[in-house]
């Protein structure tokens, strides 16, 4: 062995591997997070009276009245509920067809393209967007929330689900389809059994994120909890808002305590 | 039986996988296509059920012109011609029984497939084929529980409840050990006896083609450059289809020790060499 090969020197290759391209975004980033900060103008005087009134704002809630408002926050929550589940079935169901046309490795171009077109429509606009602009259509009330979350949920399932189908291993399918299998036997005996634990683990998700949304799209005029809690806070009834909240948190939890049996289950 | 000809098979990166096939195999015969990654061999097989469409000549299962076919006239096609992973293939969350009927696919509606109730003789002749390839304990065992002989058993099962007229068998032992390998190769070859079954067999492992094949046929860069027996197979033979190599050291498989082959230096491993590169 020479003298030369043992003191050649090695470096892990760049991700940039132009240097001066290099530096020049590091420092460009860094620059710029300079700046974004300096236009935050924290004013510490407004803080410092701010955490007091924070401060007497908890104390407000305390301790929570589940009592007085007791009609109408049963009322929200069940209204709330029907809204999230309505919303989650149909918005699944919707994105099936959607999510399939949207996997590329199953759709042909146009359809493929109009699919994702519907992902991407249905995507841009957040749930609270989505409720105004259904509460403008057709009025206040739970079904403009439902709309909105239907949309919503068809954004987000169907592109997880074409994602999914896209990422699954070509193999077996193939297999199925030399069996001599139509299109549908296909799909239900190759593509489903991959995808399907995924596809129930995200739908109990989406539940979880729809009845969080729908105390949103409440306070926007979409119904359920989210109108209670927005009368609530207007009547200065903190303490019946502090037991709305305590039972959406409590609700959330279990949703979410009982996705992640779900997914085991369905493994 | 099956005949293929000219055909031709130019991937959209400009790849010719396949350049003028010519080829017969006869009823009943077990046919080993050896050569090297790359040469074609898996590209060939899928020609033939079209899970890759050649992009000229024509492949004849009988008197049907496969490659003419359309869609529905196709699933038929394919319903004759069995086919054999090489990673098995199987849906891993489907049940061994669900793996094998759904080789019954191409003859059952899309309701009674959905509900899983197939025909009463499909589910015999289910039990049947999975007591003859020895996995009868397995029925309701999910496909990812099993170990890779006995997911290429069910794989093999899945192909004969076609009922058959050829396989198209793809690399059928290339994910096996030595010993899994060969027992699955004898009862490929068991089997095709039983049934007087043809098989195109795409083998990387030389031994094993030259022990269980009736013919070989050995593709380089999509040209066929041998056809005829495993005895055929001498060292010149095997160096046309593979490429220079002292095949006499490497007689338990493929991959053995090389001696250093005076005339081209480059091909053998010079330590010297690489470490002053």
């Amino acid at each position: 062995m020479s003298a030369a090969t043992a003191t050649r020197a090695w470096k892990r290759p760049a991700l940039i591997s132009n240097p001066r391209w290099r530096w020049a975004i590091w420092i460009g980033a860094g620059v710029y997070l300079a700046f974004a900060f300096g236009t935050l103008e924290i004013n510490w005087g407004r803080l410092q009276e701010g955490l007091p009134r924070g401060q007497r704002f908890l104390a407000s809630f305390f301790p929570p009245d589940f009592g007085s408002r007791a009609d109408s926050i049963l009322d929200g929550i069940l209204e709330s509920l029907w809204m999230t589940v309505t919303s989650t079935v149909i918005g699944v169901l919707i994105s099936i067809p959607v999510g399939l046309g949207a996997a590329r490795n199953l759709a042909p171009r146009p359809i493929y393209l109009l699919c994702r077109g519907v992902v991407a429509i249905a995507r841009t606009f957040p749930e609270v967007i989505l409720a105004i602009f259904f509460v403008k259509l057709f009025g206040f009330g739970p079904f403009a929330g439902f709309l909105a979350l239907s949309v919503g949920t068809v954004g987000f399932y169907a592109k997880l689900l074409a994602e999914d189908i896209e990422d699954m291993d070509p193999v077996p399918p193939e297999a199925v389809l030399a069996t001599g299998a139509s299109w549908f036997q296909w799909l239900n005996y190759a593509v489903q059994p991959q995808v399907i634990p995924r596809m129930i683990g995200l739908a109990v998700y989406r539940l979880d994120i729809n009845f969080r949304e729908s105390a949103v799209v409440g306070i926007v005029g979409g119904g359920g909890i989210g109108a209670t809690l927005l009368t609530a806070f207007d009547r200065y009834e903190f303490d019946s808002a502090a037991a709305i909240l305590l039972i959406i948190i409590a609700i959330v939890m279990a949703v979410e305590y009982s996705s992640g049996f779900v997914r085991r289950w369905v493994q | 039986m099956l005949r293929l000809e000219q055909v031709v098979k130019e991937y959209k990166t400009g790849d010719r996988a396949l350049n003028g096939i010519d080829l017969q195999v006869p009823q009943g015969q077990v046919l080993a296509l050896i050569g090297p990654s790359g040469a074609g061999k898996s590209t060939l097989i899928r020609c033939v059920n079209r899970l890759v469409e050649p992009t000229s000549g024509a492949v004849y299962l009988g008197d049907l012109e496969i490659t003419t076919l359309g869609s529905s006239g196709l699933r038929r096609a394919r319903r004759r011609m069995g086919m054999i992973f090489q990673e098995y293939a199987l849906v891993e969350r489907l049940t061994v029984m669900e793996n094998v009927l759904s080789g019954r696919l191409g003859y059952v509606g899309f309701w009674r497939s959905y509900f899983r109730r197939f025909p009463r003789e499909d589910v015999a002749e289910a039990f049947r084929l999975l007591s003859r390839v020895g996995l009868d304990h397995m029925v309701d065992k999910r496909a990812d529980e099993l170990s890779g002989g006995q997911r290429q058993r069910v794989g093999i099962a899945r192909a004969l409840i076609q009922n058959p007229e050829l396989l198209l068998v793809d690399e059928p032992t290339a994910s096996l050990d030595p010993k899994t390998s060969r027992q699955i190769m004898r009862l490929i070859c068991e089997l095709c006896q039983e049934r007087t079954l043809a098989a195109v067999v795409n083998i990387h492992d030389v031994p094993l083609a030259r022990m269980y094949a009736e013919r070989v046929v050995g593709l380089r860069q999509g040209v066929i450059v041998y056809d005829g027996t495993p005895e055929g197979l001498s060292n010149q033979v095997l160096t046309e289809i593979y490429g220079e190599e002292d095949w006499d050291a490497s007689d338990t498989g493929e991959t053995g020790p090389s001696k250093p082959d005076p005339t081209r230096p480059t091909s053998k491993p010079d330590v010297e060499h690489l470490v002053g590169m």
